[in-house]
Order: C-alpha cells, then sequence, then structure tokens
C-alpha cells in the first residue's frame, strides 16, 4: 500500500528517537573538551625531538645533519649548525642544532623527516590541542618547545619507542666495542711502539 | 471618499505607472503586483471581502507569477536598449484613449440609473456561493468550460514541445 | 473536580485580562487598543515558539540520528536561540554588488509581513481570534500565496544562479501544492458551509460517546486530512520536500546570498508559515481548540489548540529527520498525477457524504471508494516510471 515505507521509516526514527534517551550504547557522541578517547599508538600530528637524559639542551639526539631539513617537502624545517661539537649519546663528538624550529602551519604530518633521520632524533607527536592566538609566531616551534623526553617517547609510542631504544643499544654497544677495539688497538698499536725504544735502549 | 481611498487609489495608479514606465521587467512585473494589491485593498474598502481576497490569491499569487515565469523563460529580463516605449505609441494610446473614453461614459452614464443606496448591502460569501450556483450557474458553466478547455490546450503545447525534443 | 466559573475564567483568561487592560482606556481608543494588544502578543509568542521550536528541532533530531543535539549553551542548550539570535543581529550584513538593492531589501519583510497576517484569523481558542472574518480561510490562502511573490523577489534580486533556480523552484512547487492545500481545505468547507474559521471549530465540537466530531474522523476527512498534510509540508519547504534549499545542490536555494539579520527573517518566515499552516490544519482537521474527549473539555481551549500545534510540528520535525529529499521530477508527478487527483476525488465523497444523509451506509461507501482508489492509484503510481526506479538515457 502506498505509504507503508512512509509509515515503516517513521517507525524506526521513532525507535532511534526513544532508544536514545534509554540505552548509552544508542549515543556514540564523545562530547571532547570534558570526555576524550585515549589517542591511538600509531596516531601522529606534528614532529616532535627526543632527547635523553635530564637535559633537553644537552641530550638533544639531533646532530644538525640537516637531512631532515632537506628531505621536507613543504619546507618547514629551519636549522643552523653549531660551530662546536658536543659528545652524543654513544659519547661521539657531534655538531648540534643551535637553532631547530618547525613551522606547524606549514607542516603536513607526512612523517618523512622521521624517516630519513638516521639518529632517530626526530619522531611524530600525538598532541594535538595546538591552537594559538598568535597564528605566525605561535605556530613557529623552536626546539625547547619541540624537546620532548624519552619517557615521553615512550608513553606515547611504546612500542616505536621500544625498537628505537633495542636498536641505539645495539648501535652504541657496537660503537663501544669499535671504540674499545679502536682503543685496544691504539693501546696495543702504543704498547707494540713503546718497547722498541726501549729494546733499543737496552741494545744500547 | 474617504482619505483611505485616495491613499489606496494613489498607491494603485503609482503601481499602475510604474509598471507601464520602468524599464526592468521584472521591476515592471512587480510594481503590477503592488498595483493588484491596490485594487484588493479597494474591495476591501468597499467591505467586499471575498472579491478582495479573491484577487489577492488569484492576482498576486498566479498572475504575477505567471508574469515572472514568462518574463524569465522568454530572456526578457534583458535590460533594453532603447527606451520602454514602441514605435506604435501613437496608435496604442489613441487605443488606450478611446477604451478610456467609452469607459469613462458608460460609468457616467450609468450614475443616475443604480438606485441610491444608504446603507451597505450585507453581502456574505454564502449569498455570493448561492447566487454562483443559482443565478448566474450558466456563466459559471461556460467560465469553467473555456478554462477546462485552456487548460487542455495548454497541455497539448507542453506535450507538442516534449515531442520535438525527443 | 473544577467548579463551573474557574474552569470559564481560566479558558477566557487571555479574552478577560485583554477587557481588564482595555478598560483602563478611554471608550473611543478601546478597540483599537484591543487589537493592538491581540497583534502584539501574536507578534511576540510566535517568534519565541519559533525559537523554542529550532532548539527543539535540533534536539530532536540528533537523537533520531542518535546524537546529543546542542547541549553547549545554557542548561541542556537551552539558550541557543539567544547566542543564535545574537550572532544573526551583530552580523555583518552582506548585500552582492550585482544585486538589486531595493528588492533584495523588501523580499525578506514582504515575506515576514505575509505570514504573520495569516495568523490574523486562526482562532487560537474559544473567543480567541483577532479578527473572525466572514471569509477567513480565503485571507489565510490569499496571504499564503503573497509569500510567493517575496520567495522570487528574494531569488531573483540576489543575481546568483542558485538562488534564481531555488526561488523557481520554491515557487513551482508552492504554486502545485497551493492547488492541493486548497481543494482539500475545500472539503471542509463543503461540510461545514463557511469560510469562517471559527465557525469551522463551532461545527466540530461536538461529542458522541465523549468522542469528539472532529473532521479528521470521518473517511473524507481523513483523506483530506493526508492531502493537507503532504501539500502543507511541501507549501512550507520542508523535508522530504525542500528541494528549493537542497543544500547538496543549491548551496541554500533562495536565501543563499541573505546573511544577517535579513537572513534570519527569511528563517523566522519559513518556521512561522509552519507554524500558521499547522494551526490551519489543526483548525480544519482535528478541532481547532476543542479537547480530544468530552470529559476533558475543563483544560482552558487554548492548551488544545497550541498542543495540537506543537504535535504537528513534532510530526514535521519527525518527517524530516526520517525522509529523504525527492528529485524534482518525482515532486511534480506527485503532485499533479496522484495528490491532485486523489483531492478532487475526495471532493466527489465529500459531496456524496453530504448527500447520503445520516447513517452508516455513507460510511460505508465513502470509506470503500477512497480505500480502494488509494490502493489501486498507489500500485499503479509505483510501478509507473515516475514514481519507480530512475532509469538513465545515458548513463546506463
Amino acid at each position: 500500500m502506498l505509504g507503508e515505507g512512509i509509515l515503516k521509516g517513521m517507525a524506526e526514527t521513532a525507535r532511534n528517537f526513544a532508544g536514545s534517551f534509554v540505552s548509552k550504547e544508542r549515543l556514540t557522541t564523545v562530547e571532547y573538551p570534558e570526555e576524550r578517547i585515549p589517542t591511538f599508538e600509531n596516531a601522529r600530528v606534528f614532529p616532535f625531538l627526543v632527547y635523553d637524559t635530564n637535559d633537553w639542551e644537552a641530550g638533544l639526539r639531533c646532530v644538525a645533519c640537516q637531512i631532515c631539513e632537506k628531505e621536507c617537502p613543504p619546507k618547514c624545517i629551519y636549522i643552523d649548525k653549531s660551530k662546536d661539537k658536543k659528545p652524543d649519546y654513544a659519547g661521539k663528538q657531534q655538531f648540534y642544532p643551535t637553532r631547530f624550529d618547525i613551522d606547524i602551519s606549514v607542516c603536513m604530518s607526512c612523517q618523512i623527516c622521521v624517516e630519513v633521520c638516521p639518529f632517530e632524533a626526530i619522531k611524530m607527536d600525538t598532541e594535538f590541542e595546538l591552537a594559538t592566538g598568535d597564528r605566525f609566531g605561535g605556530l613557529l616551534l623552536d626546539r625547547k618547545q619541540l624537546a620532548k623526553s624519552n619517557e615521553y617517547y615512550h608513553r606515547i609510542h611504546p612500542t616505536e619507542a621500544a625498537e628505537v631504544d633495542v636498536r641505539l643499544a645495539e648501535e652504541k654497544a657496537k660503537a663501544n666495542a669499535k671504540a674499545k677495539a679502536a682503543a685496544d688497538a691504539a693501546a696495543a698499536k702504543a704498547a707494540a711502539a713503546k718497547p722498541a725504544p726501549h729494546v733499543e735502549g737496552a741494545g744500547d | 471618499m474617504t482619505p483611505v481611498f485616495y491613499i489606496i487609489a494613489a498607491l494603485t495608479i503609482a503601481g499602475g505607472l510604474a509598471a507601464v514606465l520602468l524599464k526592468n521587467l521584472v521591476h515592471a512585473a512587480l510594481a503590477v503586483t503592488v498595483a493588484f494589491g491596490g485594487l484588493a485593498l479597494l474591495f476591501l474598502s468597499l467591505d467586499a471581502q471575498f472579491a478582495g481576497f479573491a484577487q489577492i490569491l488569484v492576482y498576486i499569487g498566479a498572475v504575477a507569477i505567471l508574469i515572472v515565469f514568462a518574463i524569465l523563460l522568454t530572456r526578457g529580463s534583458d535590460l533594453p536598449q532603447d527606451g520602454v516605449f514602441s514605435h506604435t505609441w501613437l496608435i496604442g494610446l489613441m487605443i488606450a484613449a478611446g477604451v478610456f473614453s467609452v469607459l469613462a461614459w458608460a460609468v457616467l452614464r450609468s450614475v443616475p440609473a443604480l438606485p441610491h443606496e444608504t446603507a451597505v448591502p450585507a453581502v456574505t460569501v454564502h449569498d455570493i456561493g448561492v447566487a454562483l450556483v443559482g443565478r448566474y450557474v450558466l456563466p459559471l458553466e461556460i467560465l469553467a468550460l473555456l478554462l477546462t478547455a485552456a487548460t487542455i490546450g495548454a497541455v497539448i503545447v507542453a506535450m507538442h514541445e516534449k515531442d520535438g525534443a525527443q | 473536580m473544577l467548579d463551573k466559573p474557574i474552569i470559564d475564567k481560566m479558558d477566557q483568561i487571555f479574552v478577560l485580562l485583554q477587557h481588564w487592560l482595555v478598560s483602563f482606556l478611554p471608550v473611543s481608543l478601546q478597540p483599537l487598543a484591543a487589537v493592538l494588544l491581540s497583534v502584539i502578543v501574536i507578534v511576540c509568542l510566535f517568534p519565541a515558539l519559533f525559537a523554542l521550536t529550532t532548539v527543539f528541532e535540533r534536539k530532536g533530531l540528533g537523537r533520531i540520528q542518535n546524537r546529543l543535539g546542542p547541549n553547549r549553551v545554557g542548561p541542556f542548550g537551552f539558550f541557543q536561540p539567544i547566542a543564535d539570535g545574537i550572532k544573526s543581529l551583530t552580523k555583518e550584513d552582506i548585500v552582492p554588488a550585482s544585486a538589486n538593492a531595493p528588492v533584495h531589501f523588501l523580499a525578506p519583510i514582504v515575506l515576514v509581513v505575509a505570514v504573520f497576517m495569516g495568523f490574523a484569523v486562526l482562532p487560537m481558542g474559544r473567543n480567541m481570534v483577532l479578527v473572525d472574518m466572514d471569509a477567513g480561510l480565503l485571507f489565510y490562502f490569499a496571504m499564503g500565496a503573497s509569500t510567493e511573490v517575496s520567495v522570487f523577489m528574494a531569488g531573483w534580486s540576489s543575481r546568483n544562479k542558485y538562488s534564481l533556480l531555488g526561488a523557481m523552484r520554491a515557487v513551482a512547487q508552492m504554486i502545485s501544492y497551493e492547488v492541493v492545500l486548497l481543494l482539500s481545505s475545500v472539503a471542509v468547507v463543503m461540510i461545514s458551509g463557511t469560510l469562517s474559521l471559527p465557525k469551522i471549530v463551532e461545527a466540530q465540537n461536538q461529542y458522541t460517546w465523549d468522542l469528539p466530531h472532529w473532521y479528521i474522523f470521518t473517511p473524507w476527512g481523513l483523506a483530506g486530512f493526508v492531502m493537507y498534510a503532504i501539500a502543507a509540508t511541501a507549501e512550507t519547504n520542508r523535508s522530504p520536500f525542500d528541494l528549493p534549499e537542497g543544500e547538496s545542490e543549491l548551496v541554500a536555494g533562495y536565501h543563499t546570498e541573505y546573511s544577517g539579520f535579513k537572513f534570519a527573517l527569511f528563517f523566522l518566515g519559513e518556521y512561522l508559515a509552519m507554524f500558521s499552516i499547522s494551526g490551519l490544519g489543526a483548525t480544519l482537521f482535528l478541532g481547532g481548540w476543542t479537547a480530544p474527549f468530552s470529559f476533558l473539555t475543563f483544560i482552558p481551549s487554548w492548551i488544545w489548540f497550541f498542543s495540537k500545534l506543537m504535535l504537528s510540528i513534532f510530526v514535521f520535525i519527525w518527517m524530516r529527520g526520517t525522509l529523504p529529499r525527492l528529485r524534482q521530477d518525482q515532486l511534480m508527478n506527485f503532485a499533479w498525477k496522484f495528490v491532485l487527483p486523489f483531492t478532487l476525488l475526495n471532493l466527489m465523497v465529500t459531496a456524496l457524504w453530504r448527500f447520503m444523509g445520516e447513517g452508516w451506509e455513507r460510511w460505508v461507501v465513502c470509506s470503500a471508494i477512497l480505500a480502494v482508489v488509494w490502493v489501486f492509484m498507489g500500485r499503479i503510481e509505483m510501478r509507473s516510471e515516475h514514481f519507480g526506479p530512475r532509469s538513465y538515457r545515458y548513463a546506463e
């Protein structure tokens, strides 16, 4: 009969209407500022810089190699390389960035900087409440604002951070072993080189 | 002849004049609507409710809209380059003057023949209905026939166009 | 149970209040003051109802879609209309450079004035009608017809293709469905024998076994009411007949180029039209201010009128939350090939009902004719190409 479908549809919406007052499962709305769903581990918003130890300035993993700056498609990373060097996580002397700015009004969250970084220094953040009243200065984050601790990284991306730590530890061990081997070799060399005068002297 | 009459009459005449003199056709159509509204108000001021409301319903609700549709569908809304007066304005003026004089003559002559009623006749919608299906049923039916023929004609014109398109 | 004088006082409270207020003035001013007072009440009451309806509509639609709806401004979001009002008042009023400024300015005013005029003849309670006109129903339809002009003015003067298309759609739709609206109301006039709305209500103010003599409870009245409801939905451009403002294709239809307070006026006009057409439907078919059962007559008449009004508005909102928009050709075919013939048939049936006289025979005969035609016409129409699945000439 004509109009039957309309009545069926009206019954369905009436069920929705009444049901939304009764069952909480029907209402999928999360009332955001008060309630929030936990962020997903794979969520990514804008990049941040990882630092080890408690000192954000000294512990920055970034060595100012400027690969990310060059690879960034929208060119939103600005790096100034330091003149002097400081030791990195493996104890090796490296440059460090005196300026590291990311313009997040330009950043398109592509994650290419993360993929190209050989030092695991730049990672993607999950922080999304970045609204500011100052659209020029407020959206240009400097290295102090970008620096987040390794613990924070573990908190937002636990799996990925664990893998990174293992890799860094391996590299550090390798570097240590290499350094030790080099040191040993140097020592051995030194040891080998030292006795000769002595022998010569002894030959006197 | 109350002040109300003069106000409404001025409005109606202004609407009519604007309809003739305005360059923009859509403005002219809207001015016609004002004139129709003024006519309806004149009917109402004579206590002829039915005629007044029918005037609004038919003329503003249907005829004015029809005019507007006709203008839009025929690309008449473009502003004319030269003035609004056609080359034959003199003949038109003469015909208009002739019609006006005949009507005025008829109206002026009929004044003594009309009964001088002091009280306003109380005509209700009910009386109009009774008169329409009683005494005036033949004109009503003839009008109905005419309108039906016009409707069928319009449908046929529309159908013909559709066949041509296919 | 309350005693009779108190019931009468409650029923006539607004009338008595008006008389009391007016009695302070000199006698020569009293008629004018009485009318002015009623006008002020109408002009304040219905926009307030409009504000309330917008928030109820948004919340209701939200619930229908399992959402919460607005709940931020004030308690449960009920101050939302105030925020909206402030916003639309303080917003910049933009008039397009190529728009026809005078017509663009006049269009919303004409709309709101014409819509407000319609309330003048609606009986909102016993003795609560602004003007009891002999041709009240005709007056209502005359005012309804005037809104078409304003819609066209808005669409044309904006110099915007979407506005113009929306206006053309709206006008075409309103003309088509106005015929149905008129003819379905004519059935009521045929039975009650008057065009005056208070008299139509009075004719329905009788009871048999506690049940009222509302026209919806007769076969022709039910059919007429269904047709009236369809036409009223189309006339007020409400979903599923909201093609004139189909935002997927026309931005916002004829009021695309309006902003700020003029847009608010259009919005107001649309809702006021919905109220007045609901009120007219309640008056014609649902017994106006009469109570649904004779033992409920102690409740004031104006409460009944406004509850019927709010009920129809709820149904409007419910339909909006349920039905998808029609296509333009479906809309026109539906109007001219189904609704109009059925309304004409309903007129015949009404005449039959009038002349068969009292008795059970007319119930059987009239119901049978209408039901059979409804079912068969529905079958045939649904099978025809105009209502069935769309076939494409080039796309397939």
